[in-house]
């Protein structure tokens, strides 16, 4: 556990370095951390790797938007009932950013292979896909226990950071994720992860025989903030619900460059305090 | 009245029937009317003493809830799953799907959509893929799409258990033939006829001699819509069941 437990989200965000490879969490169920995500922009990050586990949506598209990222790997950016990504959309039409393509199962199976220390994993499917053809890292392989049986061996992704919200978190910097069991592949595949929660829990949450299951141990964590409505606009389950008027009025913004900078001067530098006029 | 019943209903209707004998039907994001045949399948399967299984990603009821993506994408690759729904924003006539972007020159396309999602996984391991795209031009259903993110058939050296299995639109149903590589028109919805598909397909189909008019659903089916299924899809879509069936979600 590092020294900045407990942190605020400006301090977390300055454990990202720029160039970093950043894993991020889909958008559902509201571990996307949206508060770190605005830090990370005020803090100017750049030349991100990000990698959606295994799709992403404001999140991403804002990271895209403010300059933040050089690669996105992804199986999706999407702003899904509120349409398309806009600023992922121009970013890859202008070649702004990097995007290469990949597919749900194989961010996962990637993170798994980082998580096992392994070099690669394969998987089942994706050959004759051209997110085969353009990924020049991946492999199709002959499957050494059978004949004639072609599979595609992926390598592992192992983020430098990854970086999500959860409900709960301890003085210890054990990490609670309810029922998102993919965070727990994704932190442990990461160098580490750094983490901002709702609220803190009274006492150690791997002595707690009902809470530990869902509990990432401190052993993978690099940082803990606690940030209330860390993931809003988004919401989080069983707390509080998406911000249907938030992400609508993004969807409009962000169809241009102007609106988009609009976007960012209210919801992220807004948050930061007011400089005096001298 | 010409009907008493909407193209939502009529389209739920024709998926429950193509979703006959599958014990677990997954349904991915942003699918409320595969999200509701399913319910609808699964409800007349447990009428009959059946253990139809739904999940639907991306809802916060429990009993729809597997252990995360990892776990639903590792169940399909051991067969746990029977059936799933995949769209594109272009399909072509070999039932390649395009959910990445128009145009050459990729990565750098004139028109960028999302991306792939599972479908360059999902497509192949579970047995029953249904593709659903409530838009049919020419501008969706292409010859040849712009980019595969997972393509329709595959050599037979590639173990490949699943894959397309029925293309269903606002216009039509069609059959996928794994063999040939080749849609085929089921029937046609009620007010449209097949010059219209024929117009608005960029791809070659078989047409049957004599072409059938899709089923409309009958009396019973849309009260087990209106009554059973409305609330429960209302969790996942809330938009969808309120402009449909005016109708929120169940407390």
């Amino acid at each position: 556990m590092s020294d900045v437990l407990l942190a605020n989200v400006d301090r977390l965000a300055a454990e990202v370095p720029d160039g970093a490879k950043v894993a991020v969490f889909k958008a559902e169920g509201g571990c996307a951390a949206m508060a770190a995500t605005a830090a990370l922009i005020r803090r100017g990050v750049r030349d991100l790797h990000l990698v959606t586990v295994p799709t992403s949506g404001l999140q991403a598209d804002m990271l895209i938007g403010a300059g933040c990222v050089a690669t996105v790997e992804t199986s999706g950016v999407t702003l899904s009932e509120y349409g398309q990504a806009p600023c992922f959309g121009r970013a890859v039409k202008a070649g702004t950013v990097r995007v290469i393509d990949s597919t749900c199962p194989a961010v996962y199976a990637g993170l798994q292979a980082g998580e096992k220390g392994i070099p690669f994993m394969p998987l089942r499917g994706l050959i004759g896909s051209d997110i085969v053809r353009h990924r020049d890292d991946y492999r199709v392989i002959d499957n050494p226990f059978a004949a004639a049986d072609p599979i595609v061996a992926l390598p592992a992704i192992v983020p430098d950071i990854a970086l999500f919200h959860v409900p709960l978190a301890d003085r210890f910097g054990n990490v609670w994720i309810g029922r998102h069991a993919e965070l727990k592949v994704m932190a442990h595949a990461a160098r580490k992860a750094l983490v901002t929660c709702e609220r803190l829990h009274d006492g150690n949450l791997l002595q707690d025989e009902t809470l530990a299951p869902a509990t990432i141990s401190e052993m993978y964590i690099g940082g803990v903030a606690v940030a209330e409505r860390g993931a809003w606009p988004y919401g989080v389950t069983g707390l509080y619900d998406d911000d249907a008027d938030r992400f609508a009025a993004y969807a409009g913004m962000a169809k241009t460059e102007e609106g988009f900078v609009a976007w960012l001067e209210e919801t992220v530098y807004g948050r930061a305090p007011a400089v005096a006029a001298e | 009245m010409s009907a008493d019943y909407v193209l939502e209903e009529l389209l739920i209707a024709a998926i429950a029937g193509l979703l006959e004998g599958c014990g677990h039907i997954a349904v991915g994001v942003s699918s409320p009317i595969p999200g509701s045949a399913a319910l609808l399948r699964r409800h007349r399967d447990r009428e009959a003493g059946g253990r139809t299984r739904v999940s639907i990603i991306g809802t916060t009821i429990p009993e729809f809830r597997t252990d995360g993506g990892v776990d639903l994408f590792d169940s399909a690759g051991q067969g746990r799953v029977d059936a799933f729904f995949l769209s594109g924003g272009q399909i072509d006539g070999r039932a390649n799907i395009n959910l990445v972007g128009v145009g050459d020159g990729y990565p750098q396309q004139k028109v960028r959509w999302s991306g792939s999602f599972g479908s360059a996984y999902l497509y192949f391991m579970v047995p029953k893929v249904i593709l659903f795209r409530l838009e049919h031009s020419r501008r969706t259903m292409v010859e040849s799409v712009d980019f595969i993110s997972a393509p329709g058939v595959s050599p037979p050296n590639v173990h490949r258990p699943g894959g397309p299995y029925a293309l269903v639109t606002d216009l039509c149903l069609f059959r996928f033939d794994r063999e040939r590589a080749r849609f085929a028109l089921a029937s046609v919805h009620p007010g449209h006829t097949l010059e219209e598909v024929r117009d608005n397909t960029g791809f070659d189909f078989d047409v049957p001699e004599a072409v059938t008019e899709t089923a409309a659903p009958d009396g019973q089916t849309l009260s087990i819509l209106r009554e059973t299924v409305a609330p429960v899809i209302a969790d996942p879509y809330p938009k969808f069941a309120r402009r449909v069936w005016g109708v929120s979600a169940a407390a």
